[in-house]
């Protein structure tokens, strides 16, 4: 389990394709650490993988299910005002514009299509903005299927708007007050119910993260947002971007924005962590920036950890990105160098959040706000180039917390 | 794979060579207090043949609330797994039964595989539990323990399926840990016919003794078991009973005696 340092070689098997191997692995990062009880469950859901995923029945089912329901492809928007800001020409890759209100359908439309295959009886999910949960809970209504969904007792309170949407959308939500009461509590939890009944339940993951093979599935379904931007950036633009970014907490979005870019060589790519309120120990969440190697929800990958091994307490304005860990091919993505990390901090978010707002109209998730902050920055340094930003959500969730912190006129405005 | 003269083996078959289930008995490290906690654990060895001694970790996933309480108090009062092994090196008398470190594998992995073995050893330490490393990941972790002579116990479950079941009973060394049903620990469970042909299929599949665990209570449960198998593990029941503050060893014999 040591790390790989031969980046060449990593480099050159990541473009050909070769991760995840036969075990799961990105180079080092990825695996199984799983309970016993959950292994017959992971192999039947990677054979159900491997035989439905790219069937061209099933690719026929979910392509319908993307573009009547989801409203895919969703828009490239020039975004001219940001562009001067910036000094930049930018593009604006609208996941805010798909149903529901973020990229999180894409995973959820086609893991539940994919568990009504594999015979599921009912579904559970974790969430932490509340966006995966409402996708979860949307996709299992048009579906015909139950739906649980546990979430972190904190995220309910600053993520609200979402829990009455997935109740009404019928999930039954369960708040979770062990752990850190957080995203990686509601993983944990939805862990021990999926093992209470690894045959009839079906575990709908809301991330790049978590045992093989979901990284891998995840990484697949949301690849429609780098393919569908790469293909409007060549028609639109009639260049691909010299820049890609992309907000980084488990890793979705990103991945699925990266992974058609990663073989293009010219296209830097950019993921942009939670940086919180600094650099202390669990004053943020910028697991690459800050992290070391480590085992969590079934996978290798970085991890903020104390030196004993134990999961640091994190935290992020951004109840999405609030998370200690990162999908296993974000750490090979980083360890090879292809694609760079860098992380925007509380305060700069919000500057962000509220420059959208203002220039083109659009208001963005507090998450996606972290990918405009690493993209104003790099076109500060790089004057007049083209930049790709997956915008990966909308905000209107963010509200309680935007009332708190940004609405000026609003009477219980804090500090 | 010559496991029978293995000192977890051997306290194990020394309780069915006297007519009754080994006792395999779990406790925090450090709950619910530091100062008690080789009181505790040479209080229970007195009646257990086995003694996990488990590594609280922040994100235990295969436990319930019991163990979760457990193991949260125990990270507050800053138990780590340094601090368990000086403990047992300071341990005085010895005690007669096996002791086993259960430990999700982060905590292992920070503490380092390359010293990890030699660090168990020294404390005394016959084995480890793993519940989050299947068989599949445990290429790195189950020799660098067996050249220290240290055994990585197997977990079996009520869902595994049968040729699955056959080649980790094969390749179990110390004892197979059948998992009594699907869940997490501390949920109560009944010995159902259904449980007990599994446990049987699994006696039937392994060389090493098999001990049943997971929601493991009463003495209802172990009478229903017993014929079954060679030992019972008892977990979250005993947490209960240390945090209540009752005596463990009048609790463990009460299961069987
Ligand atoms: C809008 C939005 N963007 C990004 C994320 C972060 O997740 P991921 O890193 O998996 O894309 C979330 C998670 O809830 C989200 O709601």
């Amino acid at each position: 389990m040591s790390l790989s340092s031969n980046k060449p070689d990593m480099l050159k098997q990541l473009l050909h394709g070769d991760y995840p191997d036969a075990r799961g692995r990105y180079g080092a990062f990825g695996g199984r650490y799983v309970p016993e009880t959950l292994v017959p469950a992971l192999d039947r859901l990677e054979s159900g993988v491997r035989r439905h995923l790219h069937a061209d029945d099933f690719q026929a089912e979910l392509m319908a299910e993307l573009r009547d329901w989801v409203g895919r492809p969703t828009a490239l928007t020039p975004a001219p005002t940001l562009g001067r800001r910036w000094g930049a020409q930018v593009w604006l890759k609208r996941e805010d514009l798909a149903h529901t209100g973020a990229h999180k359908i894409n995973n959820a439309i086609g893991q539940a299509l994919l568990a009504r295959r594999l015979g599921a009886r009912r579904i559970v999910a974790e969430t932490g903005a509340g966006q995966h949960g409402v996708a979860s809970a949307a996709a299992c209504a048009r579906l015909g299927l139950p739906c649980t969904v546990y979430m972190g007792a904190i995220d309910i309170e600053r993520q609200a708007p979402n829990v009455d949407r997935m109740k009404l959308l019928g999930a039954t939500v369960v708040p979770v007050t062990s752990g850190d009461r957080t995203l990686r509590a509601a993983i944990d939890e939805a862990l021990r119910d999926w093992v209470s009944d690894p045959d009839g339940t079906y575990y709908l993951l809301g991330s790049a993260v978590g045992p093989h093979p979901y990284p891998y599935l995840v990484r697949e379904l949301q690849s429609v947002i780098g393919r569908e931007a790469r293909t409007q950036m060549l028609e639109r633009a009639g260049a691909l971007p010299d820049l890609v970014a992309a907000c980084v907490g488990g890793g979705s979005n990103a991945i699925g924005m990266f992974h058609p870019f990663v073989a293009d060589a010219a296209v830097q790519i950019l993921g942009v962590e939670a940086g919180g309120r600094g650099a202390g120990l669990g004053e943020n969440s910028a697991t690459l920036s800050y992290g070391r190697p480590g085992v969590l929800h079934g996978s290798y990958s970085m991890l903020l950890q104390d030196a004993h091994g134990q999961v640091q307490e994190t935290h992020s304005v951004s109840a999405g990105l609030d998370y200690p860990g990162i999908g296993p091919e974000h750490s090979l993505l980083h360890d090879s160098g292809r694609v760079r990390y860098e992380s925007a901090t509380d305060e700069e978010v919000l500057d962000a959040l509220a420059e959208c707002c203002a220039a083109e109209g659009i208001l963005p998730a507090l998450e996606s706000a972290h990918a405009f902050v690493g993209a104003r920055r790099w076109a500060q340094a790089n004057p007049g180039k083209r930049i790709l930003v997956c915008l990966s959500g909308r905000g209107d969730k963010d509200m309680p917390t935007l009332q708190r912190l940004l609405v000026p006129s609003s009477p219980e405005r804090a500090t | 794979m010559s496991t029978s003269n293995n000192p977890i083996t051997t306290a194990i078959r020394r309780a069915t060579a006297a007519g009754r289930p080994a006792l395999v008995a779990y406790l925090t490290a450090g709950f619910p207090s530091r100062q008690h906690f080789r009181e505790h654990l040479l209080a229970i060895a007195t009646e257990a043949e086995v003694v996990e001694i488990g590594v609280p970790f922040t994100d235990p996933m295969a436990d319930g609330v019991t163990i979760q309480r457990a193991s949260r108090a125990a990270l507050e009062a800053g138990v780590t797994l340094e601090w368990i092994f000086s403990e047992l090196e300071n341990l005085q008398p010895k005690p007669a039964a096996a002791l086993l470190i259960m430990s999700y594998l982060n905590p292992l992995l920070a503490f380092g595989l390359e010293r990890l073995p030699e660090a168990a050893a020294r404390a005394g330490i016959s084995g480890f539990i793993v519940p989050d490393l299947p068989n599949e990941e445990s290429g790195e972790m189950r020799p660098a323990l067996s050249a220290k002579g240290l055994t990585l116990v197997q977990m079996v479950t009520p869902v595994t399926p049968e040729a699955r079941l056959k080649t980790l009973c094969v390749a179990a060394e110390g004892f197979v840990y059948a998992v009594t049903s699907t869940g997490i620990t501390g949920k109560n469970f009944g010995a159902t016919e259904e449980t007990i042909a599994y446990l049987e299929r699994v006696r039937a599949a392994a060389t090493v003794p098999v001990c049943a665990g997971f929601g493991i209570r009463s003495r209802e449960q172990v009478d229903r078991l017993k014929s079954h198998v060679d030992g019972v593990i008892v977990g979250s029941a005993l947490v209960e009973v240390l945090e209540r503050g009752e005596d463990p060893a009048a609790f463990l014999k009460s299961l069987w005696a």
